[in-house]
């Protein structure tokens, strides 16, 4: 037989033919010893289940690699930014002016991308910001899932009144504009941290999520694997989690990737504003508000952070959209 | 706990005299924008254990409704069930709890449904679906539950049921597809199965092949079986009786083959007319005229007037009840009935 997966055929795997050739005999079926020789369990291990098949789907595509690759560098930064640099971003040294411009020799040095006016090292601010967008981004990211999923999926699972009331709740939080929301929110908090981000953007965002998953719900709720589930006794619970759920969390996926870049650019226009996150706490947001005092001077100020939350925001962008066209070809 | 347990056993023991299913007067209705349809106008029937009932009729018979109404997986409303008795071993279920009725289903009552592999879930592995009934209804472990699983599939003769536990719905074909869902039917070897057009989606060769398994299974295990169908070859060999069904109501009970050989219908007649048959190759093939019903409008007095070649001014006027049929000199045919006026007359073929 023509081997399908021939960039495998190499593996020195003994065949196990030969068991299941004894296997059958036993049985007595001499009909399916010959698919079963073909049936190679180490390659039957993959791309069987749905999730399987997304995965092998993912790993061939250019763009879910270059954004995997760049969150994943992105995600080390947040935890290890000392990793990075040796400069610490919170040191201000006016010797630094930020006149002086880039040092493109000191790679990975204080001044490799210059200093800002206050003299602080843009690269370590840069290296140090990615924290505090990284956290607020997959933290309400989780919130609005897990709330906006619990949500839509109560309301599409029991129809009817509760569909109703929970629908019309969402449409009022939906109305709410999430910058502005978050601004009026934000403004109640003395101290506002990276948790506080979290909070507002989570109670405001999770609408988007809701609206996903009832109409995924809908659908999965009328296939008949759901209906059998029933007639052969499932509960509630189980119809909803086991049966329901797993099949009704793909769409949500894509739009939580794809969300999560805009509530990292969320959280940088909030801190832009000087709305969100405050100093000490380094967020590009903040370090590009600051910038703009000197950007006709020094332009490579705001650069830098700008360009940071730019690709951060795309590498997410990127993401989504791959997981969308690997989970859901007909979304595309 | 244990007081449950021991009801459960006690029940077991005792077996109940009577029959396992008995539907009476059953009426289930629709609630639509266009008004109400009437899928289910008064339908009767029962099944005792070891014996297969077919339920025969076209598609908005009203077949599929009953079977749904029985496992209680109507979607309420737009369904509702104005009238009419569910009695399983005595005790009627429209009356019951929601949780005692939910343990009924999969435990005592258990559904096959017709397109396997839409009714098996695409995401999970036969072997979990499978080992779910045990873990949802007797709380076995993962481990067993997969023994179990693995049991069942053999039972059902899937080859190498052992290698194919982990393997998806799409991975398998339809026959044996159909086969994992009789074996998810079985599992927990209930008393009664109904099958809802079991072998509508296979072709003919694979057919036979589960139909067969289907009434050995039920004989080993002497469960009751309701046999939904439009199919007349399919139920031949199986059923024992069968009842007939048109616009909601049954319109004729007969033993199997007394049915094949003298039906006591117009609409039995024409079904069996409309068969292709060998002997009469090169002949136009018969047709019923006309459609079926609309579930809004039914037509006064006998439903099937319009289409019926019989059909005098008292069909359009009242509605038959399901007389019993009896031969020519009076002697009663038992297990039949016709909801015919003209049953003598078609009986006999005059």
């Amino acid at each position: 037989m023509p081997d399908i997966h021939d960039e495998d055929s190499y593996e020195p795997h003994p065949k196990p033919g030969v068991s299941h050739l004894d296997y059958a005999g036993e049985q007595g079926m001499a009909v399916e010893q010959e698919t079963l020789v073909e049936r190679d369990p180490v390659k039957r291990e993959e791309a069987r289940s749905l999730w399987g098949d997304a995965w092998r789907d993912l790993r061939g595509r250019p763009i879910f690699l270059i954004s995997a690759v760049l969150i994943l560098l992105l995600v080390v930064m947040a935890i290890f930014p000392w990793a990075f640099t040796d400069t610490d971003p919170r040191k201000a040294d006016l010797v630094n002016d930020y006149l002086r411009r880039p040092n493109w020799g000191d790679v990975f040095g204080g001044g490799w991308f210059g200093y800002d006016a206050q003299g602080r090292s843009i690269y370590a601010r840069v290296i140090y910001g990615a924290r505090a967008s990284i956290t607020v981004g997959i933290f309400v990211t989780a919130a609005v899932t897990v709330l906006g999923g619990l949500t839509g999926m109560v309301a599409g699972y029991f129809g009817g009144a509760v569909d109703a009331v929970v629908s019309r709740i969402t449409d009022i939080f939906f109305g709410i504009p999430l910058l502005l929301g978050a601004l009026v929110l934000l403004n109640a908090f003395a101290t506002r941290t990276v948790w506080s981000v979290v909070i507002a953007l989570g109670v405001l965002g999770w609408t988007q999520i809701a609206r996903v998953m009832r109409g995924a719900v809908l659908t999965v709720k009328q296939a008949d694997f759901v209906v059998a589930g029933r007639a052969l006794g499932a509960g509630t619970g189980r119809l909803m989690f086991r049966h329901i759920l797993p099949n009704a969390i793909a769409p949500v996926i894509v739009v939580a990737t794809i969300a999560l870049g805009g509530y990292i650019a969320t959280e940088a226009t909030l801190s832009f504003l000087g709305i969100g996150l405050q100093d000490p706490t380094i967020s590009w947001g903040i370090d590009i508000s600051s910038a703009q005092k000197v950007i006709r001077t020094a332009p490579y100020v705001l650069f830098f952070p700008a360009a940071a939350l730019s690709v951060t925001v795309l590498a997410f962008i990127m993401l989504g959209d791959a997981v969308r066209d690997a989970l859901d070809p007909k979304l595309r | 706990m244990n007081t449950a347990v021991d009801t459960a056993k006690r029940e077991r023991e005792a077996p109940y005299e009577g029959p396992l299913l008995d539907v009476r007067d059953l009426h289930v209705e629709f609630v639509t924008r266009d008004g109400v349809a009437k899928a289910v106008n008064g339908v009767d029937y029962s099944v005792s254990a070891g014996e297969t009932l077919a339920v025969l009729g076209e598609s908005g018979s009203g077949k599929s409704v009953t079977a749904q109404a029985i496992m209680g997986i109507l979607d309420m409303p737009p369904a509702r069930i104005p009238r009419g008795e569910i009695r399983f071993r005595g005790r009627d279920m429209l009356t019951m709890g929601k949780e005692e009725r939910r343990k009924i289903r999969g435990q005592k009552i258990a559904m096959i449904f017709q397109d396997a592999l839409s009714a098996l879930n695409p995401v999970l592995s036969v072997g979990y679906q499978l080992g779910e009934m045990f873990r949802a209804h007797r709380g076995v472990s993962r481990a067993e539950a997969r023994e179990k699983a693995v049991e069942l599939m053999e039972r059902v003769r899937i080859p190498a049921a052992k290698q194919r536990v982990n393997d998806y719905p799409h991975q398998f074909s339809g026959g044996m597809r159909q086969r994992i869902m009789i074996a998810m039917a079985l599992a927990l070897e209930p008393d009664l199965i109904i099958a809802d057009e079991p072998t509508t989606a296979l072709d003919v060769t694979v057919q036979a092949q589960v139909m067969d398994l289907l009434a050995e299974l039920q004989a080993e295990y002497n469960m009751g079986l309701i046999l939904i169908t439009h199919d007349l070859g399919v139920v031949a060999d199986v059923a024992d009786k069968i009842a007939v069904m048109y616009a909601g109501r049954i319109v004729e009970t007969a033993p199997v083959h007394e049915l094949y050989a003298r039906p006591a219908h117009p609409y039995t007649r024409g079904l069996l007319d409309s068969i292709p048959r060998l002997d009469q190759k090169g002949q136009e093939l018969y047709a019923i005229k006309g459609l079926p019903p609309n579930l809004l409008r039914i037509p006064p007095g006998c439903a099937f007037n319009p289409r019926c070649p019989r059909a005098q001014d008292v069909c359009r006027a009242e509605v038959p009840d399901l007389f019993p049929v009896t031969e020519e000199d009076g002697t009663p045919l038992e297990g039949r009935g016709s909801a015919c006026f003209f049953w003598k007359e078609t009986l006999h073929d005059r």
